[in-house]
């Protein structure tokens, strides 16, 4: 379980907040989405979870421990991270980029050579791409690649920072459902930033809004979809219904064409 | 010509071998010298600015000065642990040399060094954090690696810089491919300069071909190509550490020789000496003046000849000037008292300072004396060497004679008197054994007031040397053997334009013509 409480994060000594007193409790093998407007603060607050930043108030625990009682690069060694923008080592080939965690955690090599194949498989690209480099493959690609990096090392937990940007729609779906996928199967607690809230909506448990680094609304994507108080929040809801409404009106004129 | 280009390649492997092992050294000291400090360095800006303040600072400093300041810091520095510890080291040679190229080569390798790590994607280097790696980790695996190319590129151009500025050291008394150059550009032997800048070019060439291999072995992720390069540049070094070695140990006496002519001839005579009697010898020829006189009173030369004037003044600092007998009686017990050194003997010429000018233009002003000359000066220009303007003489005959001249001009000796036939000065600060005043029909000026100092050339040998009688015994009989009419044809046949013999022939000749035993 990763749980926050009162979490502070401001990059200009105070005068604004970046993340602003967010509690938040996810419970294990969860798939949670974070959905706001650019500069609402998500990236800022999936870092603080792996420490990649750290809170100025405020405490993050992993199953009841305060992560800031672990050694950052252990905590991190333990949890997938998916960067926004992907952030593949170039000098590296796909394999050694895959392979990464598990060889500074000391893994033997015939081990992580196993499991960057097993990973490969898992993100549907084919085995020849392992001795490419980053540059040799396309966008989507290395996002897939970056996602099974952040899986290599058999962690509990993955933070996704809007893994699925730059792709076109059906590849977005399709490397969608495979997280959802891979989620179950490997029994993960996920916490995954998109601006899309119909993918959200799609794939999460769980969806958190966030707005000028606070949480306004929290809860399984039926519940938001039914209504929220904030205005903000429900037109925001109601745009994958919308949507969802005019494509069926769309089709129902074409039938009744025909 | 081929006489020239045969002599050159006569010493090449000495030279080349020499010059391959300081650059080398001062490379591999550059490289771990800089590399920590970039690492340091990369992540403060507070410690990045002074660094690379300090080393553009010292790249700013022109190359020979740098080379030259090493050598008083380290004689120092040597007298002090000397007295502290009982240690004392070479403070001339290859020591002064390797620092100052040393911090030569560091600038480049820093510089490309912080661009590359300052230019690094910052959403990979927050990457390596997040994949889990440790900042030791995150340096060794990524910062390194993604900075490898220019920081390999930073090498290379050091290389370059050092090669080249190797052949700076000659005149601090390490043998380099510089020793072609300056010899060369004494003995006016265009040949030895074409042929040091050569090789000097070639062996920069292929160093920077070899490192361009690593980098590209690097680069592409070819570790057999990077060994390869690696290995090559390794075996040259090898190889050059062995020529020393195959030529069997150093040692025995170490001949020292001013830059000019007459200091190479009588340098070349000695070593022929002690060589004739089975000794070994080193020869160290191009040195600076003074650099001679403390180098010998270091015990890093065993012998050279200087001259009576340059020792009271410039070594001994005295303002006074006591006849011939006397300067020549007071130094042999001084420098003894002070330093240790060995006054030989005179060989019997003087080599003292004299103003000449071409007959013609001496004629129609009616010059015969250097009173008659002060006349005159504010319509005429002097030129002297490099070191006639700073020294006691110079002072001297500007005062008593109150000269003023419209212009002075430095020269390297060798262009001097072609600036004096040509019109770019119409005096020249000559030397009275120098064979091209009777070539070129100069008119050599009286000193009335005998204000120039006496030039008597005279063999001094080094605290350790004045014990060794083999020493003694080779180089007695040359006391009083050499006359001034034959130290004259001598350096003319070295310095004349045509049929140029070499130092080592023009005293095989001296040798002959002096009936020496
Ligand atoms: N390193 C930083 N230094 C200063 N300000 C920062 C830094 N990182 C983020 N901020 C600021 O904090 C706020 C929240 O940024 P954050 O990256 O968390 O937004 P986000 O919700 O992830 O936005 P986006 O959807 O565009 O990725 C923004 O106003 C941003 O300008
Ligand atoms: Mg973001």
């Amino acid at each position: 379980m990763i749980a926050l409480q009162g979490v502070c994060k401001t990059f200009d000594g105070g005068a604004s907040y970046a993340v602003r007193d967010v509690n938040l409790e996810i419970p294990a093998h969860t798939f949670v989405a974070v959905v706001g407007d650019s500069g609402s603060g998500k990236t800022t607050l999936l870092k603080t979870i792996n420490r990649l930043i750290e809170p100025e108030a405020g405490e993050v625990c992993i199953d009841g421990e305060p992560v800031r009682s672990v050694p950052p690069h252990e905590l991190r060694r333990r949890i997938g991270y998916v960067f926004q923008g992907v952030g593949l080592f170039p000098h590296l080939s796909i394999a050694e980029n895959i392979g990464i965690t598990p060889q500074l955690a000391g893994w033997p090599d015939d081990a992580i050579r196993a499991r960057v194949e097993e990973l490969i498989d898992l993100v549907c690209l084919p085995r020849a791409y392992l001795t490419r480099m980053p540059a040799e493959l396309s966008g989507g690609q290395r996002q897939r690649v970056g996602i099974a990096r952040a899986l290599a090392a058999r962690p509990a937990i993955v933070l996704m920072d809007e893994p699925f940007g730059a792709l076109d729609p059906v590849t977005r779906d399709g490397l969608g459902g495979e997280c959802r996928r891979l989620h179950e199967h490997m029994q993960l607690t996920t916490v995954m930033v998109t601006h899309d809230i119909l993918e959200a909506v799609l794939l999460a448990d769980r969806i958190v809004v966030m707005r000028r680094g606070r949480i306004v609304a929290d809860g399984e994507p039926h519940e938001l979809l039914a209504g929220h108080p904030d205005p903000a929040v429900s037109t925001l809801m109601d745009m994958p219904r919308r949507q969802a409404a005019r494509v069926r009106s769309l089709l129902e004129e074409r039938t009744a064409h025909e | 010509m081929s006489d020239p280009l045969h002599s050159a390649l006569a010493v090449l492997p000495d030279y080349l071998s020499q010059h391959v092992l300081l650059s080398a050294a001062a490379l591999a000291l550059g490289v771990a010298l800089s590399v920590p400090l970039l690492i340091a360095a990369r992540h403060s800006a507070r410690l990045r600015w002074p660094v690379l303040a300090v080393a553009s600072l010292i790249q700013t400093v022109p190359s020979i000065a740098l080379l030259a300041l090493f050598y008083p810091l380290l004689l120092g520095l040597s007298r002090l642990t000397g007295r502290l510890f009982g240690v004392r080291f070479q403070a001339l040679g290859f020591l002064p040399s390797l620092l100052a190229l040393t911090l030569y080569s560091i600038l480049p390798i820093l510089r490309n060094g912080v661009t590359a790590v300052l230019n690094l994607d910052p959403a990979i280097l927050q990457a390596a954090h997040g994949v889990g790696m440790t900042s030791r980790q995150r340096l060794l695996h990524v910062e390194l690696p993604l900075a490898a190319p220019m920081l390999m590129a930073g090498v290379r151009t050091s290389a370059v810089w050092v090669i080249g500025t190797a052949t700076l050291a000659t005149p601090v008394g390490q043998t380099s491919l510089g020793n072609y150059i300056f010899t060369g550009l004494q003995l006016a032997n265009w040949v030895w300069v074409l042929f040091g800048c050569g090789a000097a070019v070639a062996l920069a060439l292929v160093t920077d071909q070899l490192l361009a291999l690593i980098e590209f072995g690097l680069a592409r992720r070819r570790p057999r190509l990077a060994w390869l390069g690696l290995c090559l540049l390794v075996a040259g070094v090898a190889a050059a550490a062995a020529v020393p070695l195959a030529a069997g140990r150093r040692g025995g006496f170490v001949v020292g020789a001013k830059n000019f002519t007459e200091q190479y001839i009588l340098a070349a005579l000695i070593s022929s000496r002690l060589r004739a009697e089975g000794h070994p010898v080193t020869e160290r020829t191009g040195l600076g003046s003074t650099l001679a006189f403390q180098a010998l009173a270091g015990n890093e030369l065993s012998v050279y000849v200087d001259y009576t004037g340059t020792l009271w003044h410039d070594d001994l600092h005295h303002r006074s000037d006591p006849p011939r007998a006397t300067m020549l009686s007071e130094l042999r017990t001084q420098l003894r008292r002070r330093y240790g050194v060995v006054l030989l003997g005179p060989l019997g010429y003087q080599n003292a300072y004299v103003l000449a000018m071409r007959r013609p233009q001496a004629a129609a002003l009616g010059i015969r004396t250097i009173g008659d000359l002060a006349r005159f000066a504010p319509r005429l220009t002097l030129g002297g060497d490099l070191e006639f303007f700073a020294r006691p003489v110079w002072h001297d005959l500007e005062r008593r004679y109150a000269l003023h001249f419209r212009a002075l001009r430095q020269y390297e000796p060798a262009f001097m008197y072609h600036a004096l036939l040509s019109g770019a000065v119409n005096v020249i600060a000559a030397f009275s054994s120098d064979g091209r005043i009777a070539e070129d029909h100069l008119v050599v000026l009286k000193d009335p007031l005998h204000v120039i100092p006496p030039y008597d050339a005279v063999i001094l040998l080094s605290p350790h040397g004045a014990h060794d009688p083999a020493l003694r015994r080779a180089l007695e009989p040359l006391i009083d053997h050499i006359p001034i009419s034959l130290m004259r044809h001598a350096n003319f046949m070295v310095d004349r334009r045509h049929d140029k013999r070499t130092p080592r022939q023009a005293a095989r000749w001296l040798a002959h013509a002096a009936h020496l035993r």
